[in-house]
Formats: structure tokens, sequence, C-alpha cells
């Protein structure tokens, strides 16, 4: 979706602005933000892809004014919510009826062998790759109303076939609960100025990782 | 060093009062342990950090065989240094070069190497970086005091899969015969992303 994600090339955010000495946290809360995020995702309700679109579906001056564990928080409870795992009363309250633990439930035992663990996503496929690397394709020029990795900056532009992977995980149904559909990922690199004209920086040259399906010869 | 970010004083965060009640009605109805959030939170702040993909970089630029192998196969050779995982799953070494610089971003969200490089930095998430990276990287670059020379071709990598993507800096002159562990001291996290070089030692 063309949502407040899909940042590549947009202008008016001012400088970047690193942080000297940076803490690993601002407050306090962004530490149990991240813990209660990774804690829930691990109940297994929803893919990753899933998480992704419930953030970039949050309002754009939302998603703009909110810090990243502030947008991972709104987005959460938007999960929580539609998988029924809470109500909206218990998160306007604060308060929920005390409930034996869910089977699921990450223990503080099984948190290294998760996170060492992770969600690999690669998957065996049958078919050929469609393109091979050196030959020039193009990303479509596509804007769905769903969840797409295909970033807007990217897309009708042509580029060249850099490596060819396997089967990935598709991002684009797999968020919709529409199943994993694999397909093969390449990475593909563009020209700067194929992508920016005479305004992006000269001797610039951009990849990205894109499904089969993204892609079209050119 | 005081910082540009305003104090948070918690009990007039919102955040901090939002994020709060979450925790407990995820603990009551039996979703969330507390204790769990605190052994994921220990993990990145003591466990899983830049300091991983310090030695990763290090080893390569001692070990040529490692090298080789990063360069094939970089999600098998870091594993065998026991860095697998989260945010980590699938990985891919790019090797800076006087012909390329190679800067890491992910336009669409905030993919970042977790098990290599930990929790990624406010600037790595923030839209200035991730909107200017891909038009504009000698510019960002300047932003964090790295001047490329002209004749370098820089390489925006945006993390739009599964991929995540290690920098591996060049090495700097004046480190002949160093041991890996002195070299890993060099490097920083910027330079695993390209925002940065290993500076020559003083």
């Amino acid at each position: 979706m063309n949502g407040p994600q899909d940042l590549g090339g947009q202008m008016g955010f001012g400088p970047v602005a690193p942080e000297d000495n940076e803490p690993l946290f601002h407050a306090p809360w962004e530490e149990r933000a991240l813990g209660i995020t990774l804690c829930a995702g691990a109940l297994g309700r929803w893919s990753l892809d899933e998480s992704r679109h419930a953030r970039e579906s949050l309002p754009p001056a939302v998603y703009y004014s909110a810090s990243y564990y502030e947008i991972w928080t709104r987005a959460l409870e938007v999960l929580l919510l539609r998988h029924g795992m809470v109500s909206d009363r218990e998160l306007s309250s604060g308060e929920a009826a005390e409930q034996p633990a869910d089977p699921g439930r990450l223990s503080p035992q099984a948190v290294p062998a998760a996170l060492a663990r992770g969600t690999p996503c690669d998957r065996p496929l049958d078919s050929a790759p469609r393109f091979a690397a050196g030959q020039r394709v193009r990303a479509k020029n596509a804007h769905p109303r769903t969840h797409t990795r295909l970033p807007r900056y990217l897309a009708g532009h042509s580029g060249v076939i850099e490596s060819v992977h396997g089967g990935f995980v598709l991002p684009d149904t797999n968020a919709h609960g529409l199943g994993e559909q694999p397909q093969r990922l390449y990475t593909v690199v563009f020209d700067g100025h194929e992508v920016w004209g005479a305004d992006g920086e000269p001797g610039l040259t951009i990849s990205a990782d894109l499904w089969e399906g993204y892609l079209e010869h050119a | 060093m005081p910082h540009d970010h305003p104090h948070h004083d918690n009990h007039l965060d919102p955040m901090d009062a939002r994020v709060r009640a979450l925790e407990t009605i995820l603990t009551r109805k039996g979703l969330v342990d507390p204790a769990a959030i605190d052994a994921i939170i220990d993990t990145y702040a003591h466990k899983v950090g830049p300091q991983n993909g310090a030695a990763v970089v290090a080893r390569a630029w001692t070990d040529p065989a490692f090298a080789g192998w990063l360069a094939e196969d970089a999600t098998a050779a870091v594993a065998s240094m026991g860095f697998t995982g989260r945010q980590g799953e699938h990985v891919q070494a790019v090797f800076n070069t006087p012909q390329t610089h190679n800067v890491i971003v992910c336009t669409l969200c905030s993919c970042y190497p977790w098990t290599l490089l930990g929790l990624p930095p406010v600037w790595y998430k923030s839209p200035a970086y991730r909107s200017r990276v891909v038009i504009e990287p000698r510019a960002v670059l300047a932003e964090f005091g790295l001047s490329l020379p002209a004749d370098q071709q820089v390489r925006v990598w945006d993390s739009t899969a599964e991929l995540r993507y290690l920098v591996v800096p060049m090495r700097p002159s004046g480190t002949e015969g160093w041991p890996a562990d002195r070299l890993a001291a060099l490097v920083t996290r910027e330079s695993m992303v390209g925002t940065g070089i290993v500076e020559a030692p003083q």
C-alpha cells in the first residue's frame, strides 16, 4: 500500500541527526513495548507480515508523529483487537479478569531459544527461476491497496537482476491470511539516474530484494 | 554528553501509561509473562549488539577463508560464530572496496540485522534517513561526518525482504598484524551499516 511507511524519496523530514552515545532505549516504556510486542508475536496468532501491515495502516499523521516503539504499540493494540485477544473495554480501562496461562505463552526460560531460532522465511520451490542474473527487468507499475514490499519509488522502473535467491514467503498474501504462497526472490539493481532522473546523486545505485511476481521482462 | 531528546517524566508520558496498561491486561489474561519481557530486554541490552557484527568483521579481516565463506554464505558463516535468530534468519555480507561504498536502509519499515548489530538506533528508523538515503546518500553521510572520495560509487541496499545486510568495511591501514579482538574494538555500528567507515588508529 502507498502508506506512510513507503518513504523512499519523500522529502521534508529534515536532517538525520544521529545522536551521540545513543542509549538503547529512551524511556523505560520502550523496553516494555519491545518485550510485549515480541511476547505477543510469539503466541503465533499473526505473522510478521501482518504486523508490518498493521503498522503501515496507522493514519499517516499518527505514523509520522510517533516514535517507532509507539508505532509498534499502537499496531499491537490493533492486532490484539483483530484477533479477539483483548476487548476495547479492556484496552480503555486497563483492567482484565485473571485467566490461566495460555499454552503458547512465552516463558522466560524459552526466550533465548526463541530469539536464537527466529522465524526463517525461506521455502522450497519446484519451479525454475523466471529470470536470470544479468537480465534486465522492470518492477511492475503496481499500487495495491494491500500489503506489498515493492516500494513506490521503484514501481515502473527497470533494473538488472544481480542475484537469484530461493523461495521466500510472499508478504502480499501472508499479511492478509491468504497463505505463504512462496515465490522466488531476486536482488535487483537500479541505476540512480533511471529511478530519480537528474535529481538523484550521480554515481548512485540502489538495490532491492523483489519477489518474482513484482517483476516483468524489460 | 547531553542528548537532544526531551527528558521523559514517566508520570507525564502518555505512552508510559499506555504500555503499562497493555502489559497489565496481557499478563492478567495469561498471554504474556513479564519475566519473559525482562529476558528479552536483557538479551538486547547485554548479549546481542554491535559487538557481534564487529567480531564477524574482524574475523573476515584476519581469516581469508572465513571472509570467502562470509561472501558466499553469510548466514552459515555467522551461524558458526553463534549468531543466529530473530531478524538475522537470512544474512548477506556486502564488502566495501575502494570502488564501492555500501549503505543499508529499510525504506518500508526498519529491517536491520539484529543478530549482528542488536536493536536499530533511532536514526535508522527515522523518516529522514529512510526517505533520503536512497536519493541523496552522500548528503546523508555528510550528516554523519563522512565524506567519500568522489570516484567511489555508492550502492544503497534497500532491505525490502527478509535478507539482512551487514556491511564489511575496509580494514584501515596501520593495523597490520593486529589480532582480531583488537581490530574488533575499532569497528563501529555505523561502519557496519555504511553510515561510517573504520578509521585508522591514531
